[in-house]
């Protein structure tokens, strides 16, 4: 009579391969769900970044080498060219800043007499787009700059022309922007000549939707789109988009209106991250006498925010 | 030049390091920042089926696992949709291993294109079902690059297998 082994065949094989699989695609979707419903693996995330951030960086390095190699030799005439528009651009916006501090002179004066408090006062971060990420599902770039440079989730992000985006995700080193142009996207906005308020979605082609205005609003080609500031996020009046298509279906009661983006969407540069410190909060005085600790530490948070954007103004001249 | 079941050549046994070079290697590929390229190889997937397929006791489901994983956080993905395409795309090349062995390297890429085609349909039903847009047609393509990348791939990964015996000075390889 054989021997039977105490230890059951399980143990000693291991799983079989179908029960592996099936435990694996098991946790992928776990992983899925609580990705995409629960938001939890921020954390895992963060970990997975120390991996993956220093490979990105050392496949993106060469192409960007070539990308500046190309640009150092880029021919005189070129750069002339460049040299004699951004002179001209420069006194355009030299004689808008004389304006501009005229006018913020003028609106702290009224201000001070109206006894209104907490202007709107922002950060600005310079970043630059490093390379767009690959997962050709949505519309995301890599921004240069992280939670080590103070970008916080939420922020707008503008480049010269016009918005660009909002920062979705941020890593220690480097952060996602999420752009206008992806179709998970939604942003507040007026359409200029007309005042009227929408809502604008990515198309998903590098194209923005104007979605929910009545088939007959007064909206044509050409009509500039800015942001509208409803959300509390953007800033209001930031150039977005422009009406390029608008098409009117009786069958629908909706117009279906495209808009193409003012910023260079998808092309990488400098960009601008707007950072909002949220205007102190005036505390009822009861507040303050019931809970001293907690109106102490949002005063040392406030000044500390104050000193940040003083010191981030005088660092742009 | 023929390392398969059918050819009288012997291999040296494959070096782990060399295993875990070319898989960060490859993964080191796979994020070169490619715009919106669609038809760029997945050299994760390919490396990670030459390995399943040539070593299948040391490279399985785990390693395709954490690959897709660390591929998702680098491309911005849903966490888990890499993982899930490469887990199924290491059983399959398990599966199939002891037969693939037996053909030349470029009836092994006739039949790996369907399953890299696999690992293609498997994300884009995953993020068609998390709420994302079709990306086009020509989303497909890359099965097809990769496939093709599957001759080359086969003598790179090969090379260091097919070394001598006993090493001669002015023959290295």
């Amino acid at each position: 009579m054989a021997v039977r082994d105490p230890v059951p065949p399980i143990f000693r094989r291991g799983l079989p391969r179908s029960a592996r699989l099936t435990i694996f695609l098991l946790l992928t979707l776990a992983l899925m769900v609580s990705d995409l419903q629960l938001r939890y693996l921020d954390a895992l995330r963060q970990t997975l970044t120390v991996i993956s951030y220093p490979l990105q960086i050392a496949a993106a390095s060469p192409a960007e080498f070539f990308r500046n190699a190309r640009a150092y030799f880029t021919n005189l005439a070129t750069l002339n060219q460049e040299n004699a528009r951004l002179r001209a651009q420069q006194l355009v916006t030299a004689r808008q800043l004389m304006d501009v501090g005229q006018l913020r002179e003028e609106n702290a004066n009224m201000r001070r007499l109206l006894e209104l408090r907490g202007a709107l006062r922002e950060r600005v971060i310079p970043a630059e787009i490093i390379f767009p990420a690959r997962d050709p599902f949505s519309r995301k770039v890599i921004l240069d700059k992280g939670s080590l440079n103070d970008i916080e989730p939420g922020s707008p992000v503008v480049d010269g022309e016009g918005v660009i985006g909002q920062i979705t995700r941020v890593f220690p080193l480097h952060a996602e922007v999420t752009l206008l142009s992806d179709k998970n996207q939604a942003i507040p906005v007026t359409v200029q000549p007309s005042g009227l308020r929408a809502v604008m979605f990515g198309a998903g082609n590098g194209l923005m939707e104007l979605k929910f205005l009545a088939a007959n609003a007064e909206v044509k080609p050409g009509d500039r789109i800015l942001t509208s500031g409803l959300d509390g996020i953007f800033v209001p009046g930031l150039p977005v988009a422009e009406v390029i298509n608008v098409t009117r279906d009786s069958a629908e009661s909706f117009a279906r209106i495209l808009c193409r983006p003012l910023g260079k969407v998808e092309r990488s540069g400098a960009v601008l991250v707007l950072m909002r410190t949220e205007p102190a909060q005036q505390r009822p005085a009861d507040e303050q006498a019931l809970d001293p600790r907690r109106s102490t530490a949002g005063r040392i948070r406030n000044k500390a925010a104050a000193e940040a954007s003083e010191a981030a103004e005088e660092g742009t001249p | 030049m023929q390392p398969t079941h059918r050819s009288s050549r012997l291999l040296q046994p494959v070096r782990m390091g060399f295993v875990v070079f070319s898989l960060l290697l490859a993964l080191t590929l796979s994020l070169i920042p490619a715009g919106h390229f669609l038809a760029m190889p997945d050299f994760v997937a390919l490396v990670l089926a030459f390995w399943c397929v040539r070593e299948p006791l040391r490279v399985g489901m785990a390693t395709g696992f954490v690959l897709g994983l660390v591929v998702d956080v680098a491309h911005g993905a849903v966490m888990g949709q890499h993982a899930a395409a490469y887990v199924l795309l290491a059983w399959a090349s398990l599966q199939n291993s002891r037969r693939l062995l037996w053909f030349s390297p470029g009836a092994q890429a006739l039949h790996m294109l369907p399953l890299f085609l696999m690992v293609q349909v498997v994300m884009l039903l995953l993020r068609l079902l998390a709420g994302d847009r079709f990306p086009g047609w020509e989303y497909f393509f890359t099965c097809f690059t990769t496939a093709i990348l599957w001759l080359p791939a086969h003598y790179l990964l090969l090379l260091p297998q097919l070394r001598p015996e006993e090493r001669d000075e002015n023959r290295p390889l």
